[in-house]
């Protein structure tokens, strides 16, 4: 009996660590897959089109007739609506996570929490229309002569999007900060003030940066509000009262086109959402080695 | 025992109740249905101008007596010729007629088709509702606009009496048969346009462009006008014999020149041999004026409907 118990036992844990294997498997797979799908109508493009004239060409017309394919702009559009949002974003929700994490009292803690859960899931779609329907209006009202696409209005909700990413992983980071570290602080006669600033604030760095990180990750791959509110002209412009298009829109407007399938202009597709992808995996590996530099290790 | 018996009465009462039903059904669809399509799929993507003009022509067929269910698709145009020439769809709907490479993918694939023309259709010239100063524009200031590398960035430009308001210019994607249309009439080469201004293949995002900006200037299909009359102001277009304000009647009798541009539908080959596919089609070519209408295109002359009539014939 106890022979055939632990026998069955065995068969069990078998069961569960290949169950457990497949489903760790299966991103593993996704992500071969997708990278292959990209690298593989990305190099016929690059065979057509210099990789040179594509990574620094100051024109984007890959549809039009006689087409110009630098990225330059859309690189351009991507990371200026990543700037307002983070700019927007960042501050806001390590403010709110720095709330959270040391002043609120736990009534408020039970009402700002749930509430940054239900913007956590706000669809995107939704932000885009709130973002072209009524930011640009009242940016408008406040007297800023914004185009009726603009890059700043939808960076600004991208920004209020970012706030709930950024806010619980840094507050989850800040939580996680020993208290005998505060205890230590307030023992030496720092102000509330203080110990949030120099003592749990740098403690949290590492998960700080990460929440960061992956905020900036989040706009820059973002799609639904820049196809919505941002515009769909490409151009190299830092003013953000002007509409850009990005990356992502690019990619979704022309894939919602008609363009013939194996045509050049379809291999850009491709090719635009290999650089978007190469440009999310590089700010994935700087966050990992800040975050390894950052991290303090307490005990 | 004896329950199961009863049961398996029951079912076969049932049975012969539903058969009954289903032997009724047959008959009375078979009778009512002058236009035939008795039962069937046929399937149909392309084009989002057409789209609307086969789900109103299948309503109507439904309405005639068929039971064919006929299942629309928007994929576009080009979209729609892809899966056509896979061999996934019987009838692809097209803005522009087939372009070789996709007639050369069709090829490969075996897929034999028919081009039929079902309607025209004309393109909508918009501007903002605060734009007291467009009211007619001729062909040569909407080249002027229009044209690879123009200069035109403020509506002083276009012409001296009009104000220094910026000129903000939105149009369909590069991929719209609209486009293609558009470039041709205007530029007088197909795919050739200015670049700068925001391409969209979604006309609501032209819509709500033009009508957030006070020097917008846009254009798509009559037919998307005619359902945005409200948000937008149509400007007339001057082709060289007067100001022609774009309206169902002014394609009709082509005097909203050059705007006006055919539709079309293809049919494949091997669909064609099926009856309800062969009854869709007359039933649409027959009834096609009245659809046109409906769909706020402009019917076909006869001619033209004697060309879509023997093409169809030419099928088999």
């Amino acid at each position: 009996m106890p022979t055939l118990r632990s026998e069955r036992r065995r068969t069990g844990e078998t069961l569960v660590r290949l169950g457990l294997g497949l489903a760790a498997l299966v991103s593993v797979l996704t992500t071969v897959g997708i990278l292959v799908a990209l690298v593989v109508p990305s190099i016929e493009f690059f065979r057509e089109v210099n990789p040179l004239d594509y990574l620094f060409g100051t024109e984007w017309t890959p549809t039009f007739k006689d087409g110009s394919f630098g990225v330059l702009p859309l690189l351009v559009g991507t990371l200026s609506v990543t700037f307002w949002a983070c700019l927007v974003g960042l501050p806001l929700g390590l403010g709110t996570a720095i709330y959270l994490s040391e002043y609120a009292s736990k009534r408020m803690r039970n009402i700002i929490k749930p509430v940054l859960e239900v913007l956590a899931g706000v669809p995107t779609v939704v932000f885009g229309f709130f973002a072209l329907t009524f930011m640009t209006p009242l940016l408008r009202s406040i007297g800023l002569d914004v185009e009726i696409f603009n890059v700043l209005s939808a960076g600004i909700v991208m920004g209020l999007m970012l706030i709930p990413t950024v806010a619980s992983l840094s507050e989850d980071a800040m939580s996680a900060v020993p208290h005998s570290l505060r205890e230590g602080a307030y023992a030496l006669g720092s102000r509330k003030r203080l110990v949030a600033t120099r003592v749990v604030v740098p403690a949290a760095m590492s998960g700080i940066i990460a929440s960061f990180v992956l905020a900036i990750s989040r706009a820059i791959g973002e799609t639904m509000i820049v196809v919505i509110a941002a515009g769909l002209k490409p151009g190299i412009s830092l003013n953000p009262l002007q509409g850009l298009e990005t990356m992502t829109t690019f990619i979704a407007s022309t894939g919602q086109g008609d363009i013939p399938t194996g045509s050049l202009e379809y291999k850009t597709i491709f090719a635009v959402g290999l650089t978007l992808f190469l440009l999310t995996l590089v700010m994935n590996m700087i966050a990992i080695r800040l975050v390894r530099r950052f991290r303090e290790v307490y005990e | 025992m004896r329950s199961k018996v009863l049961a398996l009465l029951a079912i076969g009462v049932i049975g012969a109740i539903a058969a009954g039903c289903g032997g009724d059904d047959a008959t009375s669809g078979g009778d009512a249905s002058a236009v035939g399509g008795n039962g069937g799929t046929i399937t149909v993507d392309g084009s989002s101008t057409v789209g609307p003009y086969v789900t109103l022509a299948s309503e109507d067929f439904t309405t005639a007596g068929a039971t064919t269910r006929v299942t629309v698709g928007i994929s576009g145009t080009g979209g729609g010729f892809e899966r056509f020439c896979k061999d996934e769809t019987d009838i692809s709907n097209a803005s522009r007629a087939i372009k070789d490479e996709e007639a050369a993918l069709c090829k490969t694939a075996g897929v034999e088709f028919a081009e039929l023309q079902i309607a025209n259709d004309g393109i909508a010239i918009v501007a903002n509702t605060d734009n007291s100063w467009a009211t007619c524009l001729t062909t040569a200031q909407l080249k002027k606009i229009w044209e690879p590398k123009s200069s035109v960035k403020s509506w002083k430009d276009v012409d001296a009496s009009f104000p220094d308001e910026e000129i903000k210019l939105f149009g369909p994607g590069t991929d719209s048969g609209t486009f293609d249309f558009f470039t041709k009439e205007i530029n007088g080469e197909e795919g050739a346009s200015r670049t700068d201004y925001q391409p969209s293949e979604n006309d609501n995002v032209i819509v709500e462009g033009v009508s957030g900006e006070k020097g917008g200037l846009g254009y798509f299909g009559l037919s998307y006008f005619e359902q945005n009359k409200d948000k937008l102001k149509d400007v007339a277009v001057d082709g060289g014999k007067g100001c022609i304000q774009p309206t169902s009647a002014t394609v009709q009798d082509a005097s909203y020149a050059p705007l006006a541009r055919p539709l079309f539908v293809y049919v494949k080959k091997s669909s064609y041999a099926r009856q309800e596919v062969k009854d869709f089609l007359t039933y649409m070519l027959a009834n096609e004026a009245k659809i046109a209408e409906e769909a706020l295109f402009v019917p076909l002359t006869p001619a033209q409907l004697e060309t879509a009539k023997s093409g169809l014939a030419a099928l088999g």
